[in-house]
């Protein structure tokens, strides 16, 4: 039961925040990671479309072979995804969690420009008061 | 879709839950003082309205996130639920007020509209009208006549953050002020027109 890391990409499918919580994870340049977020957004806006029942919100978990995919999706149109191993059963409430931390931190900063990348000392503080230390 | 009393319940909910709370005297004294600061920078009245409304529209577009962090509420199915959310629960957690909204039906359609988007319904030229009986920012505010005749809005700010948290969640609006006690009418009411709903940004790709 592991959270492995977290993404926050912004409604045009940037990535604003990217920090892992595990050793032993697969070290990406951050240009990769760039790269992966703007994937999902578009794997993720296709996904709302497929839906054989009517209109849908887009895809809410990702399932591999080791790790879980959770995604936040939010009226506002950004994005909150955590990676965790298959047993973790909080994803969800984390996640809001991070929401909550996000709107306080990030958004009432009055000198922080929404949609441009999270560099923020009190978020990055909550975040590791509500999953734990990591190395971004 | 909840209805009126639940929606009280939650705004009744978010304001009690929100631990923080500041004197509103310094609140409103803050607020004046601000204004007062504007009208002698600007010395024209139009254009201090418009610099309000731009600052509530950077106000808006933040504290739409955390209003929806904290109440968990989902899309408004049409524009009558926003004027709903926006009055009894948006107003209640952050001014602790809760103005009447009167919704106001859209103009006949001279074309049929297509709604082509399942998820909403709600003819652009609808409005709804939010009557506040209190207003925390002009406690004890008294206009002096040059304002009164210049056209000042003095809580002008707050058509900016509604029209900013509604572009937010894709909704473009006109909001302004029908009237203003302190201008010596019988009430305060701001007018929110629906323009158009803002259709999903395809990404640039970039990369």
């Amino acid at each position: 039961m592991a959270i492995f890391s977290l993404w926050v990409i912004n409604k045009a499918g940037g990535l604003v925040y990217q920090r892992n919580f595990a050793d032993g994870l697969a070290q990406l340049t951050s240009n990769e990671y760039l790269v992966l977020a703007g994937t999902l957004h578009g794997i993720h806006a296709i996904t709302s479309r497929l839906s054989p029942a009517g209109s849908s919100s887009g895809a809410q978990v990702i399932e591999g072979e080791s790790f879980k995919m959770t995604i936040l999706l939010t009226a506002t149109g950004t994005k909150f995804v955590l990676l965790t191993s298959l047993a973790e059963a909080t994803a969800d409430s984390v996640l809001q969690r991070v929401y909550e931390a996000y709107a306080d931190a990030v958004m009432k900063n009055p000198f922080h420009t929404p949609e441009m990348p999270v560099r923020s000392e009190g978020f990055d503080t909550q975040i590791t008061s509500l999953i734990g230390a990591g190395q971004p | 879709m909840a209805t009126s009393k639940q929606y009280k319940a939650i705004g009744e909910d978010l304001w009690k839950s929100r631990t923080d709370k500041i004197n509103s005297e310094l609140f409103a004294l803050t607020y004046g003082a601000l204004v007062v600061q504007l009208i002698q920078d600007y010395e024209d009245y139009a254009e201090v309205n418009k610099q309000l409304e731009k600052m509530g529209y950077n106000i808006g577009t933040r504290l739409i996130e955390d209003f929806l962090a904290r109440s968990s509420l989902g899309r408004c199915s049409d524009f009558r639920e926003v004027g709903e959310v926006v009055a009894k629960v948006g107003f209640k957690s952050f001014l602790n007020i809760t103005p009447t909204v009167t919704h106001t039906g859209a103009p006949p359609p001279s074309s049929r509209p297509n709604s082509s988007t399942a998820q909403q319904s709600g003819v652009p030229g609808s409005s709804f009208i939010l009557t506040l009986d209190e207003n925390p920012l002009a406690e004890f505010v008294e206009l002096p006549d040059e304002a009164l005749e210049g056209g000042l809005w003095f809580s002008n700010v707050l058509c900016g953050v509604l029209r900013g948290a509604l572009e937010m969640v894709q909704m473009q609006v006109q909001v302004e002020f029908l009237s203003d006690v302190l201008r010596g009418d019988e009430s305060t009411e701001i007018r929110v027109t629906l323009l158009k709903y803002l259709e999903e940004e395809v990404p640039v790709g970039d990369d």
